[in-house]
């Protein structure tokens, strides 16, 4: 038993220092971490502001000029153009010089005041439709607004309903909150997946697995002195995420730190296991680092982080179950910004228990039975 | 007469030696199964799940209704949440419940409806009250509009039964030009050919170099009469192939399988993919051989092609919510210029005023970098 744990650990650190020795490869573990959350953190946001836009106003009165100020003091929109003719609406949206036109027809006014409804038109570019229909809201909201005071106005009262909205856990709903703490899942798994996967692709290809099989390691020990590190790696890269967030983006954490550890644990666990699996395909670096890469990218899309899982078609949703990455993000969102504790998170913690103790135990056995 | 046959012996042997260089790479590309799982095998996983599975747009959200008043016109309300098809909607009487459903994240929003709803709706100062589940923002606000537009609906119907007007003066009409469907994967579908081109190009070839340099077979092939131009050209050709069949791939899933509008023609969009596949290319060859290692030049390809491809190319967020500085920095990015000439072609048209000036960028890219890395492999076999 002493045996066993005194030669587990000189794999371990023999692990480490192949891993931390070559400084370029230091790097490599802790600044593109960094740079990637600074990127998530200050890019990936769907909201919008700056948006150029321009105006077909055929009315040109006091009700249309108030609607239009309404647009251009909401931050949110920068009027570049003032328009004539409805042609020039096809050049501005064609060549990309504006995200909408909004067009008011000349009798807007009239209509208002004669308490009729009144339409503005609204014509944005849908090549990137995403952006085209958050704009579109923005101008929704504005108008709301538009319509509200005009009631008040001219004495038509308060509109009878009032929708109040509030957001839990994201009161100012900011997609960096959503970002951020995912960030410690998915950089966790890329590179747990990289570094376990080449570490026995790495000896395979320069002959030393050969020697490490005859040596006296049974081969679980080869796998737990494999497993280790990565582990140990894994997490401080979790860890670095965290302190970013917390101190670089102030995002405030509502949960425990033991229950994201104990999370983020089971979590890096089953990656390691899905690495060992995967290294034990892959005969060669290369063929180790495109596997790796060739996983991670339905990982990435299939874990709700981008897309939410509940639009997916049936078939895919049951395929998410087997993501360990789905389970991971949700549990760095659940802790972090709900605060929740461990028994909440029992539904996203035994799947994690399940995917290490399937595919540990076939990589172990795998480490030895494929020479043959 | 000994200087022309020396010549067109040269000639002929640098075909060949290219050609050979080339049939070298070829086999290593078709026998490793790696390099064909991310080269044809990522491309059709991906061309699946962008085309079947992920949507930005926003169906079947699960919501919990809470129905605290039983009179006709709060019911008529919770009913247009059932009847509107971007909800689930589940009804229930007790908040405690709901909040517990959300707890577990088993809904995303509790609508609440109060008991003196229908009391207050007479009077004019009636109130509903939307819970959203916030830690994804952008799905959040999709349903804050969803659950406004439920609402408007109901007040709309109301009007139409004469019963009162709650709808504003204004109304907005939207129009959505080149996607009239508002479906995201048409934009979403040109945007990964570039994820596609990009991992082919650089992430794939950043590798191949470094490889040789690990496993010592650079040296090998400077004892041979092989050029330097000549090692670039037998690692770009086949690449540049399987760069091509990857992108014809993801053309035909768009017209045949997603139809996906195609308004602009296959000759500008091909011309301007070889112009960015060449780019591609360039940069990976070149990060290859300045690292030297495959890890490292793996890593650095992922962090200055494929990351930029898909956070600031204006394929996922757009480019004019960034803050300044970022967006700075992506007027360096041969992604955006390819990112944009692609949504234009795709769903806009050959409209040269955008094609043109893009292309012209990626042209002076390819270049450059092709210069660039030239020059970084010729310094090594001196």
């Amino acid at each position: 038993m002493f045996d066993a744990l005194l030669r587990i650990f000189a794999l371990t650190r023999k692990e480490l220092l192949a891993i931390l020795k070559d400084p370029r490869s230091r790097y490599s573990l802790f600044l593109p971490p960094i740079l990637q959350c600074l990127i998530y953190g200050y890019v990936a946001t769907y909201d919008l502001n700056d948006v150029p836009y321009a105006v077909l106003d055929q009315d040109r009165s006091a009700a249309s000029q108030k609607l239009l100020a309404g647009l251009d003091g909401s931050r949110v929109f920068r009027r570049v153009a003032n328009l004539e003719r409805a042609v020039d609406i096809k050049n501005m949206i064609d060549q990309r010089r504006v995200v909408l036109v909004v067009q008011i027809d000349q009798d807007f006014e009239r209509r208002l005041l004669s308490g009729a409804q009144a339409n503005v038109q609204v014509i944005a570019d849908g090549r990137n439709s995403n952006t085209a229909a958050t704009a579109m809201g923005y101008v929704s909201s504005i108008v709301e607004s538009f319509n509200s005071d005009w009631r008040t106005e001219h004495g038509q009262g308060d509109p009878p309903i009032r929708l109040s909205t509030r957001a839990w856990y994201n009161p100012n709903l900011e997609t960096r909150w959503h970002m951020i703490p995912a960030l410690i899942g998915t950089l966790t798994l890329l590179q747990t997946l990289l570094l376990t996967g080449l570490s026995v692709a790495r000896e395979r290809e320069q002959g030393t697995f050969d020697q490490l099989l005859v040596t006296p390691f049974r081969p679980s020990e080869i796998m737990v002195g494999k497993a280790l590190p990565s582990m140990f790696v894994g997490i401080m890269q979790a860890t670095l995420v965290l302190l970013v967030a917390q101190l670089w983006f102030r995002i405030p954490f509502a949960g425990s730190f033991f229950t994201l550890y104990t999370g983020m644990s089971l979590f890096v666990l089953a990656a390691i296991g899905m690495g060992l699996l995967l290294s034990s395909m892959a005969a060669t670096m290369q063929q180790a680092m495109l596997f790796s890469f060739l996983l991670i990218m339905p990982f990435s899309l299939l874990s709700g982080l981008t897309t939410p899982i509940s639009s997916m078609p049936e078939s895919l949703q049951y395929l998410t179950y087997i993501n360990p990455l789905r389970y991971a993000i949700n549990i760095a969102h659940r802790v972090y910004l709900e605060g929740a504790g461990l028994r909440l998170l029992w539904p996203e913690l035994w799947p994690l228990a399940i995917i290490a103790a399937v595919t540990l135990p076939i990589a172990s056995w795998l480490f030895r039975h494929r020479l043959t | 007469m000994a200087v022309l046959r020396s010549k067109r012996h040269s000639v002929s042997g640098k075909g060949q030696r290219v050609w050979s260089l080339v049939k070298k790479e070829s086999r290593q590309v078709v026998r490793d199964p790696s390099s064909i799982a991310l080269g044809i095998v990522l491309p059709l996983v991906l061309i699946l799940l962008f085309g079947y599975g992920l949507s930005l747009d926003v169906m079947n959200v699960p919501v919990a209704v809470v129905l605290e008043d039983p009179s006709p016109d709060a019911t008529e309300l919770a009913a247009s949440f059932e009847l509107s098809p971007y909800f689930d909607a589940e009804f229930l009487t007790s908040m405690a419940r709901a909040q517990q459903l959300m707890l577990a994240r088993k809904v995303d929003a509790i609508v609440r409806i109060r008991p003196d709803f229908g009391r207050r709706l007479v009077v004019g100062d009636a109130e509903i009250q939307v819970l959203v589940h916030g830690v994804d923002a952008n799905h959040a606000r999709i349903i804050q509009s969803y659950a406004q537009g439920a609402i408007n609906q109901w007040a709309a119907r109301r009007t139409a039964k004469g019963q009162a007007v709650f709808s504003g003066p204004v109304t907005v009409q939207n129009r959505l030009w080149f996607n009239e469907a508002n479906e995201s994967r048409y934009f979403l579908i040109p945007g990964l050919i570039v994820l596609i081109m990009t991992l082919i190009g650089a992430f794939l070839t950043s590798l191949v170099v470094a490889r040789e340099w690990e496993r010592g077979t650079m040296e090998a092939l400077f004892v041979t009469p092989v050029r330097p131009d000549e090692i670039l050209l037998g690692k770009t050709i086949p690449y540049f192939v399987l760069g091509m069949i990857g992108l014809a791939l993801c053309l035909l899933a768009a017209k045949f399988l997603f139809h996906v509008p195609f308004r602009g023609s296959v000759i500008v969009l091909i011309s301007a993919s070889m112009l960015y596949l060449l780019v591609a290319l360039a940069i990976g060859l070149l990060i290859s051989s300045a690292f030297k290692n495959q890890f490292v030049a793996s890593q650095i390809a992922l962090l200055v092609t494929f990351l930029p491809a898909v956070m600031l190319s204006g394929f996922l967020f757009d480019l004019r919510s960034m803050p300044a500085v970022v967006r700075v920095v992506t007027y360096i990015l041969p992604a955006r210029y390819y990112v944009s000439l692609l949504q234009t072609v795709f769903l806009a048209g050959d409209i040269w005023s955008v094609v043109l000036p893009n292309a012209a960028v990626l042209a002076g890219m390819a270049v450059l970098f092709l210069v660039f890395t030239r020059r970084a492999t010729q310094k090594e076999l001196v």
